[in-house]
């Protein structure tokens, strides 16, 4: 009963977005108000519509009823509540219903903060919104309906995969939903702006929010995942260059691209035809993602059961979303007036080089993904392309990169004077030159490249804080003064700080942890201990230990360092018997600037156990800086002028921004 | 104009992306399967000794190649998939009369002599693997099987059991081939 509500409720959700998808936009086109002023209750309809779906699917998850085939397969009675609920989009069809739920509350919010658009780029916007919804409907109820019975119903179901029932992996899916199904807005709006022939400030304006918000939750869902691919997986690696995790980085590559030229399309009225294809673009590779992970079109680590029908249907949608759409923008593009020129040593200069790293490192990643396939079709070889591919093409595009991104912030609008920027910059090379010679100091050896990696990052810290500090006058004004500058400073010009310190903070964890990490195997006995990097393991023994739904071996690892303790490591190796299937869970400690990993191999059979130690330098410091991105763009996102969508006069006078001109 | 081609460019290359993807789908294509290095090498270099309590010789990369088709089979007592394809096996080399070539790999000598006197011995000559043979050949795991030609070159190579549709489908086929 319940999962016939569900489904009904879905297939109205269908019947809405239809209604959304058409009057609005013939309304639009005729100026016909009563028509446009549908989309705004529609999306909140299709909210409720699909709540009401996910809610149902939900609830059937908790209560394990298992005449559902989607529970039966993918849950179990013994698991744990919190399992039961996330299992609820850890499989192909439930995932399908929590996308189109984002997706809904999405075009919900445009509906309802949406108040100062607009009517006509508010009902075109919407329309857009309700037709990608349209097509996952469909996709959701003709080839993966949740809601199917099953008789007889089997008496228990077949468990959640067990590497999936962590609570990394459990928010991981939402995340990385909110960032894809996001990057739907800016799309909407590209698609809206190309039908009505006319992009301006106020469009950047209403535009930069939704992508950020979007950025912001794929930042988190891209961290979340390498954190559990981290800890959970127990190779000690944080990113494999996996087809699946390329699929997600792409789109955040590109979204950081389109975050950046959209702030030039508000402020000078340029590079509108490269926004809109980027918004495009950027919305088309969360599709393709979508379509590489359920069609089993490249072989990766974490695939869904995959279907080659599902493949098919998702293929024809992409073919119909991202043709159509590249087709409107061929069509359409001139009709946009590109503005302002402007002069190649600028902000928007900057921005423009800004675009050209992210985009050719977006390529790059494309490329290394889909190579594989491309060679299959043609000579049938099969290769993998792996991190020594991404470690001579992307890192490459990185480094320029980074060194420019500190430039960039210090320059104004329209036209900088690059030696000035310089001149403003010797504390960041100062701090270049210091985070070189540490590296050097503290690592035997002479390790030039790290040491030239880290002083790069280390001058993009310092340069960033530089910039902060001069806005704010620090140290060169009373403290009371600074202060009051602090306040005033629009946020998302501390935003801006955040997200580029954050940056930083992760590039010289993601350094750190490339070139220093540490890998031991030994066979231990009970007492007996192992060295590495000056940290004493002592193994202490492994006693079997009952899960909830699991068995496990618990080994007891105690870490001393010159004879100080220093933590009590107890890895895992867990049997899920309903499945058969075993996981590892590593045990980690960390300093804040080194993570201690341990991992429990098999026994010898002969009171040996095979315990495996990694050494990772800085890794935390990976998390650490995507938490500050993430915290850098809702700290912007609150700034006033984003929050009301339209710039107030005091924000005109104070010249705002992401990348606000520095103030004297 | 030169503006107009330049904004259809991304539609193109789209276009072209997409040809790739629906070729992916294609039903008979299998992403996860694994090509063999192996195949149109010329036969590794080997020599293997009988399997002690066998009244088979062995063999080694000299008896291979002299104008005749051979099939040679990587097995061993402990495993269960061989057990699995064991008469499939013996049915095809009774029925072909192609000579199978047996690799007993990492095995007790007297389990592989009773596991060949349970189920019946179909090869011809049966070398004693202890690992280093399946080095040569580039062998993962047991069974595997290899199909040679006459000059001694390996034209077929299957990882995992001979069963049932793959043998009419690939093996047959590439026997009748060869032997023409």
């Amino acid at each position: 009963m319940i999962a016939e509500l569900g489904h009904f409720a879905l297939i109205l959700a269908l019947l809405t977005a239809v209604v959304q998808g058409s009057l609005p936009m013939v309304g639009a086109a005729r100026g016909y108000m009563p028509w446009m002023s549908l989309a705004a209750p529609a999306a909140l309809m299709q909210l409720v519509l699909v709540a009401l779906s996910f809610a149902a699917l939900t609830y059937v998850y908790v209560v394990s009823d298992f005449t559902v085939v989607n529970v039966a397969e993918n849950s179990h009675s013994a698991k744990p509540m919190l399992y039961k609920v996330t299992g609820v989009w850890g499989n192909h069809e439930g995932s399908m219903v929590l996308w189109i739920l984002i997706l809904a509350l999405f075009g919900s919010m445009v509906a309802f903060f949406g108040g100062n658009l607009p009517p006509s780029l508010k009902a075109r916007v919407l329309g857009v919104q309700a037709w990608i919804g349209i097509g996952f409907l469909l996709f959701t109820l003709l080839t993966s309906n949740p809601f199917l019975r099953v008789f007889p119903a089997p008496a228990d179901g077949r468990d959640l995969n067990p590497l999936l029932q962590d609570p990394g992996l459990a928010f991981h899916p939402p995340l990385l939903y909110a960032g894809y199904v996001g990057f739907s807005m800016a799309f909407s709006f590209a698609i809206a702006a190309l039908i009505e022939g006319k992009l301006d400030a106020a469009w950047a304006r209403w535009v930069r929010p939704w992508t950020l918000l979007a950025w912001a939750f794929l930042t988190a869902g891209i961290a979340l995942g390498s954190w559990w691919a981290y800890y959970e997986l127990g190779w000690g690696g944080w990113w494999f260059w996996d087809p699946v995790e390329n699929v997600s980085f792409m789109p955040w590559l590109l979204g950081t691209a389109l975050l950046h030229s959209a702030i030039v399309v508000e402020k000078r009225d340029a590079l509108k035809i490269w926004t809109v294809l980027l918004a495009i673009l950027t919305f088309s590779l969360s599709l393709m993602g979508t379509f590489i992970v359920r069609s089993g079109l490249l072989t990766s680590v974490h695939a869904f059961a995959t279907d080659p029908e599902r493949g098919f249907f998702i293929l024809v949608l992409l073919l119909i979303t991202v043709g159509g759409s590249l087709l409107l923008f061929a069509l359409r593009a001139p009709v946009l007036k590109p503005g302002g020129l402007f002069a190649p040593i600028s902000r928007e200069g900057g921005m423009v080089l800004n675009n050209l790293f992210l985009a050719a490192a977006c390529a790059t990643v494309f490329l290394g993904t889909l190579y594989p396939l491309f060679l299959e079709a043609i000579d049938g070889s099969k290769v993998s392309v792996g991190p020594p591919f991404y470690n001579v093409t992307f890192v490459p595009l990185m480094v320029p990169l980074l060194f420019v991104m500190a430039l960039g912030p210090l320059m104004p609008w329209k036209r900088a004077d690059l030696a000035g920027v310089f001149a403003r910059l010797k504390l960041a090379a100062l701090g270049a030159l210091a985070g070189a010679a540490i590296t050097l100091y503290l690592r035997e050896g002479w390790p030039v490249l790290p040491a030239a990696a880290m002083g790069l990052v280390a001058w993009l810290f310092v340069a960033s804080l530089v910039e902060w500090c001069e806005r704010i006058k620090l140290f060169r004004a009373p403290l009371g003064d600074s202060w009051r500058r602090a306040r005033n400073l629009p946020r998302a010009a501390h935003g801006m700080t955040l997200a580029h310190a954050g940056m930083a903070i992760a590039a010289a964890g993601m350094i750190g942890a490339s070139v220093w990490n540490l890998e031991e195997v030994r066979n231990l006995r009970p007492g007996e201990s192992m060295q590495v990097a000056g940290y004493d393991y002592r193994f202490d023994g492994v006693e079997q230990i009952q899960g909830p739904n699991y068995l496990a071996d618990r080994a007891q690892i105690t870490v001393t360092r010159d004879g100080r303790p220093v933590a009590v490591l107890t890895p895992e190796k867990r049997l899920y018997p309903v499945q058969n299937m075993p996981t590892t869970e590593a045990a980690i400690h960390t300093t804040w600037v080194v993570d201690l990993y341990a991992v429990i191999g098999d026994s010898d059979g002969r009171g040996g156990w095979a315990v495996r130690i990694f050494h990772e330098p800085l890794v935390p410091w990976i998390w650490i800086g995507c938490i500050v991105m993430v915290l850098g763009s809702f700290v912007s996102l609150s700034d006033r002028r984003l929050r009301i969508g339209a710039p107030s006069r005091k924000a005109k006078a104070v010249p705002a921004g992401g990348h606000p001109a520095p103030a004297e | 104009m030169i503006q107009r081609l330049l904004l259809l460019l991304p539609l193109l290359l789209f276009f072209v992306v997409a040809g790739y993807f629906l070729w992916g789908l294609s039903p008979d294509r299998d992403p996860q399967a694994l090509p063999s290095a192996m195949v149109d090498k010329p036969t590794p270099s080997f020599d293997l000794p009988p399997v002690p309590g066998l009244e088979q010789p062995g063999f080694a990369s000299a008896d291979l190649g002299k104008g005749e088709v051979v099939m040679v089979n990587f097995f061993a007592s402990w495993c269960v998939p061989c057990r699995a394809e064991h008469p499939y096996l013996t049915d095809l080399a009774a029925r072909t009369g192609v000579p199978l070539y047996g690799i007993n790999h990492r095995d007790k000598p007297e389990a592989a002599v009773a596991w060949l006197e349970e189920l019946g011995n179909p090869y011809s000559r049966i070398g004693a693997d202890s690992g280093r043979g399946a080095v040569e050949w580039g062998v993962s795991g047991v069974p595997e099987t290899f199909i040679l030609d006459g000059e001694g070159r390996i034209r077929y190579h299957h990882r995992g059991p001979i069963l049932g549709q793959l043998i009419e489908d690939e093996v047959e086929p590439m026997l009748r081939a060869l032997r023409q």
